[in-house]
């Protein structure tokens, strides 16, 4: 298929003949036999993993499997949120490489994938909050990382909707704003990646499950079962967020994952009123407006472990009552729809982007509450980690074996809430 | 929400309850002799089981006592509770067990 590229002339050209005349973004394509790399999970982390396989390490055989439709996981049901000022020099180089690689990604894939770098604001309601939060703005600064402090005018001054008032039961007593961070167009991202990818002769399979994995007698990956039949290949790189621990334990390999559900919300459409993203770990609730209109809401996960995509209504009632009491202008907003998703959360909340024990399987998972900002650096770093089976050094702390060697990299301390 | 049926005090709202994790782990019982693989295990490695989940929970809001629950985590549907330090009920029998 020629690949249509997309440009303010193609546009017109489109819009003035009644936009007939567009192409497919991308092949459905059929499993051939063998591959020289498969990527399991559709999402935009193995999208992009494919993407960056095929356009920076020359494999011309590359596979993507997903057991349901592109980007109908995690990649479709986030909250858009970017941001990068993570506490640990670690998670700060890894989350800023992603930051990096979205200020030009609309342009690398001629698909706008509507980055908008409007600004993470991430409010202090408690003097340990305010110290909390001077700690990582230091820490972000000694890693490159922009991070600056504002006292509560000067966050109001940022985002005028803010409640900044000392009369309610957590008032805001300043923020850490990161001015690079911000939101993208979480959709547009699968479906770029998917069509670059395509553009490159990357197979994109949906309606294929990994039923199986097959190792040669030195214990190398050898195949995958699937349903739509035998694949083989001899790089696999497991790329499945939630049901990463289901598809992992068909090759023998334990990980230190739970699979907790996720929830989200979204308000009926409303005029621009909301300029910025604002986050309150201590009263836990992340708000930011779509450019559709609707406000974007989300929180912490539900209590169990579960893979149902769904969660219960009083975590988005507690929620709620956040946003209400920082908002007070919303509260006769009406709320559109709610729904879940299955997050993979390790121990220490940082992800795994490694080797395995089984040669020729990569894993790239664990990336709980907070994936999607990563998503083009978290494909780069897997793809780098597939094609040459060592990690970058941007990845190489966060193996599977951090556990066993105690160099755990505790976002999860430093946060004391998911993120 | 859930309706989880606490052994002692009967079925409860979800809210009065705080999760504790996969069950049936005991603690080594001889910890000085492990080594940094069965460490790693006790520690950090759990099942995450995508069926029926054996797992603990604390009636944190009412008697405060821990006790065990069979959950199916494609459903959420509580099949079984029951007290901690018995075993986990098999499937045969959590089903007449079941409401």
């Amino acid at each position: 298929m020629s690949r249509q590229r997309f440009s303010a002339l193609a546009l017109l050209r489109r819009g003035l003949s009644g936009h007939r005349g567009w192409l497919p973004q991308w092949r459905k394509a059929s499993p051939q036999p063998a591959y020289d790399a498969v990527i399991v999970g559709g999402g935009g982390h193995g999208l992009g993993a494919a993407y960056y396989l095929a356009k920076e390490h020359g494999l011309s055989r590359v596979a993507v499997l997903e057991k349901g439709w592109i980007g109908g996981g995690n990649t479709g049901r986030n909250t858009t949120i970017i941001r990068s000022n993570y506490l640990f020099a670690e998670s700060a180089a890894l989350y800023d490489h992603a930051v990096k690689m979205w200020e030009d990604l609309s342009q690398v894939l001629n698909y706008n994938v509507m980055f908008s770098p409007r600004g993470v604001m991430m409010l202090a309601h408690t003097v340990h909050d305010v110290q909390v939060s001077k700690r990582h703005i230091h820490a972000n600064r000694c890693n490159g990382v922009d991070n600056e402090w504002l006292e509560p005018e000067e966050a109001r001054a940022f985002c005028p909707p803010l409640n900044i008032s000392d009369n309610i039961r957590y008032p805001v007593l300043g923020a850490a704003l990161q001015r690079r961070g911000g939101t993208a167009r979480h959709d547009a991202v699968a479906w770029g990646y998917a069509r670059a990818a395509d553009a490159l002769g990357v197979d994109i399979i949906e309606n294929c499950e990994v039923t199986g994995m097959l190792k040669d007698a030195s214990g190398a990956i050898e195949a995958l079962e699937t349903s739509r039949g035998l694949i083989r290949a001899r790089k696999v790189g497991v790329s499945a967020a939630g049901s990463t621990s289901v598809v992992m334990r068909l090759a023998g390999v334990r990980l230190p994952l739970e699979s907790y559900p996720l929830q989200a919300l979204v308000s009926e459409p409303v005029k621009p009123i909301f300029p910025c993203v604002v986050m309150s770990n201590t009263i836990h609730a992340y708000i930011s407006q779509s450019d559709k209109g609707e406000l974007v809401i989300g929180a912490g996960t539900d209590a169990y472990t579960s893979y149902t995509q769904r969660g219960a209504l009083h975590i988005n009632t507690h929620t709620l009552d956040a946003i209400c009491e920082l908002f007070p202008q919303f509260r006769r907003l009406r709320m559109l729809r709610n729904w879940g998703g299955v997050v993979d959360v390790t121990p220490d909340r940082s992800p795994l982007i490694a080797k395995t024990p089984v040669p020729g399987l990569y894993v790239n998972c664990g990336w709980g509450t907070g994936g999607f900002k990563a998503t083009p650096g978290s494909a780069h770093l897997f793809a780098w980690t597939m094609a040459r089976d060592e990690p970058h050094p941007i990845n190489a702390p966060f193996t599977i074996e951090r556990f066993r060697d105690g160099y755990l990299i505790d976002e999860a301390a430093a946060a004391a809430v998911a993120h | 929400m859930l309706l989880i049926a606490c052994p002692y005090c009967g079925e409860r709202p979800e809210i009065e309850f705080a999760y504790g994790g996969q069950a049936h782990i005991a603690r080594p019982a001889r910890p000085a002799e492990l080594d940094d693989a069965a460490w790693t295990e006790f520690l950090y490695m759990r099942d995450n089981t995508k069926g029926v989940h054996a797992e603990r929970w604390r009636h944190s809001h009412g008697c405060g006592r821990f006790f065990n629950a069979l959950r199916d985590t494609t459903t959420d549907r509580i099949l079984a509770t029951y007290e901690t330090g018995k075993p986990r009920p098999d499937l045969g029998a959590t089903r007449e067990l079941a409401p």
